[in-house]
């Protein structure tokens, strides 16, 4: 029987990463629904960077700004006493970045369907902005968020390159399910990386599975 | 600052899009109805958004009874969730994820002072709404999800009722259908409104003021009836065929003859019967060409219903058989469609005591003037 540490550590970050995004992305994306500045493609073409670039690109940058010599990783050094690159942190802060798109385009794409409407219904019969928010806009993006959360969770699952990059390979910190496979078949372990990998193919098949099947069952879908 | 009995609302804003502007101002007085008039994009909707702050980009200064809302100069503006002011949508906005009970608790639990239940029931009640409470806001058919809108504003105890062509999707069967309840509105809960509006009919039927707009600009204002009848204003109002509007109190049902007798300026009228209450009044319209006058009262007419009153204006046509006289039957006025010719045989000037021969008189109320003008 292979280490299942891998997969518990995958999970734990790929839970964390996401909660992170839905808190962040929430913000962002409602921005870039409803704004009309004229900074907005910008900010798009930013947020969607991690689409097209290559992870090891990403991972790169990320190693050189996350690590103890940048002004960044020094100072979370002095704060926490350890280093933001090779350590669980640091791997939360990649993937955050790594994965920011496919929490961000989903919700603002549920966003720009409900549209201004209901939140200026809502403002008339005095809800503020807040209250706008959690009593009428979230609620009617319930898929939106759905779809958000799952593809972030997904993707981060997936990750490889930026993790490589960013975190390496140690045990019970940053040895993610997708380095214990690569690492297992580069030491022709084959048994073990085959067991890895049904587990990660089960597993992502099930809340695809899961997800489709709420979509469908609520007749429109929203993001 | 001047006397009012009625608070006042005044505006003078400034928007600009890529292909209109608007440039309003306007004290609007905040009792019974006004209604902004006006053509498809003359820019009604703009200004009622404004109002209701729901418009980033306007500048100008609005005060509602001595409450600053805007002032662009300075910088301030009160955002739409505290201005107190009602807001009915023209595609009613109702939110999906709530039933139609809890489209309306949603106002009601954010009303500006903790409101009572009482309150919640006589809303219901005066819009129908019991039987619709339990609906999902999908399964409503487009007047019905109008009045669960009006409910949902009144609830919200609106200092200001802003209705943006609530009728505008309605076929005229379902118009009929939701007109009576937003004519009882203003009886019943005594809130002022602005209703947008581009169909006479409506005007006619629900304002009592209005303020006539086209390309983003006030063209005129003033009551109502006035302003319908103004024949500069024709090219906007339309084909509102001269005549003039009255308001009249129902006396007396005559069930052999299927007739009822109501009284204006202390005259009857007899119209055809309708199922109304004694006492109520209702809105009538006599059309100028249904008007003859007579300056002795006339016996063995068919015409039964004849108004004595003073000629107050004769107005000629020029190059036409035509002129327009104007009557006043003690308080209100009449107006008949003659020819020149009678003037002159008649004599006709103002002063001169008339009786009016009125051959037909309709209802302003379309729900129960289906049957059109009748004539007597």
């Amino acid at each position: 029987m292979p280490d299942l540490g891998p997969l518990w550590l995958t999970m734990k970050l790929a839970a964390v990463t996401t909660v992170i995004l839905l808190l962040i992305g929430t913000p962002l994306a409602v921005w870039l629904a409803f704004t009309r500045s004229r900074a907005k493609p910008v900010i798009e073409a930013v947020t969607a960077l991690p689409l097209v670039l290559p992870p090891t690109v990403l991972g790169f940058y990320l190693l050189v700004t996350l690590g103890p010599a940048s002004p960044l990783g020094a100072f979370w050094v002095r704060v926490t006493g350890e280093s933001l690159t090779f350590s669980f942190s640091g791997l939360v802060v990649a993937s955050v970045i790594y994965s920011l798109p496919f929490a961000v385009q989903p919700l603002q794409n549920a966003f720009e369907t409900v549209g201004p409407g209901p939140v200026e219904a809502a403002a008339t019969l005095r809800a503020g902005p807040l209250d706008a928010f959690f009593s009428v806009l979230s609620p009617l993006c319930k898929r939106g968020y759905l779809t958000a959360a799952v593809l972030a969770f997904a993707h981060t699952i997936g990750e490889f390159g930026v993790v490589l990059m960013v975190g390496g390979n140690i045990p019970g910190e940053t040895r993610v399910i997708s380095i214990a496979i690569y690492e297992h078949v580069e030491t022709l372990s084959y048994r073990e990386a085959h067991v890895l990998s049904l587990v990660l193919l089960v597993f992502c098949f099930a809340v695809l599975l899961v997800v489709f099947a709420v979509n469908r069952r609520g007749g429109s879908r929203v993001g | 600052m001047s006397v009012n009995l009625a608070p006042t609302l005044s505006v003078t804003t400034r928007i600009g899009f890529r292909n209109f502007s608007l440039d309003f101002s306007h004290v609007f007085r905040m009792t019974g109805v006004t209604a902004l008039f006006g053509p498809s994009g003359a820019g009604k909707s703009t200004l009622l958004r404004i109002l209701a702050g729901l418009e980033d980009g306007a500048a100008g200064r609005i005060e509602f009874d001595g409450e600053v809302w805007l002032d662009s100069e300075a910088g301030r503006s009160v955002p739409a969730h505290r201005r107190g002011v009602g807001y009915v949508f023209q595609d009613a906005r109702l939110f999906t994820h709530l039933d139609v009970r809890q489209n309306l608790l949603f106002a009601h639990r954010r009303a500006n002072d903790s409101g009572n239940g009482a309150e919640f029931t006589e809303v219901v009640e005066a819009l129908d709404l019991e039987p619709l409470l339990e609906r999902e806001t999908e399964r409503l058919s487009g007047g019905e999800r109008q009045r669960v809108a009006i409910g949902r504003a009144l609830l919200t105890r609106p200092r200001l009722l802003l209705l943006d062509e609530p009728l505008a999707a309605m076929d005229a069967a379902r118009k009929g259908e939701i007109l009576p309840y937003i004519e009882r509105l203003h009886g019943e809960f005594g809130i002022p409104a602005i209703y947008v509006s581009h169909s006479v009919d409506e005007v006619a039927r629900l304002a009592d003021r209005m303020v006539v707009m086209t390309a983003g600009r006030v063209v005129a204002s003033g009551a109502a009836v006035e302003i319908l009848e103004r024949p500069d204003l024709q090219d906007i109002t339309g084909h509102f065929e001269a005549g003039a509007i009255i308001d009249a109190t129902v006396i007396h049902h005559d069930c052999d003859f299927r007739l009822t007798r109501v009284e204006f300026c202390g005259q009857p009228i007899l119209m055809p019967m309708v199922d109304l209450p004694i006492g109520d009044v209702v809105r009538l319209r006599i059309r100028a060409r249904d008007v003859a006058l007579a300056t002795r009262r006339p016996e063995s007419v068919s015409v039964r219903n004849v108004i004595e009153g003073a000629l107050t204006k004769v107005i000629e046509e020029k190059d036409t058989a035509f002129a327009e006289a104007f009557v006043d039957a003690g308080g209100g006025l009449l107006r008949a469609r003659i020819s020149r010719k009678a003037v002159a045989d008649l004599g006709l000037k103002p002063g001169l005591r008339v009786f009016a021969l009125v051959k037909s008189v309709s209802f302003d109320r379309r729900a129960l003037s289906r049957k059109g003008p009748a004539t007597l």
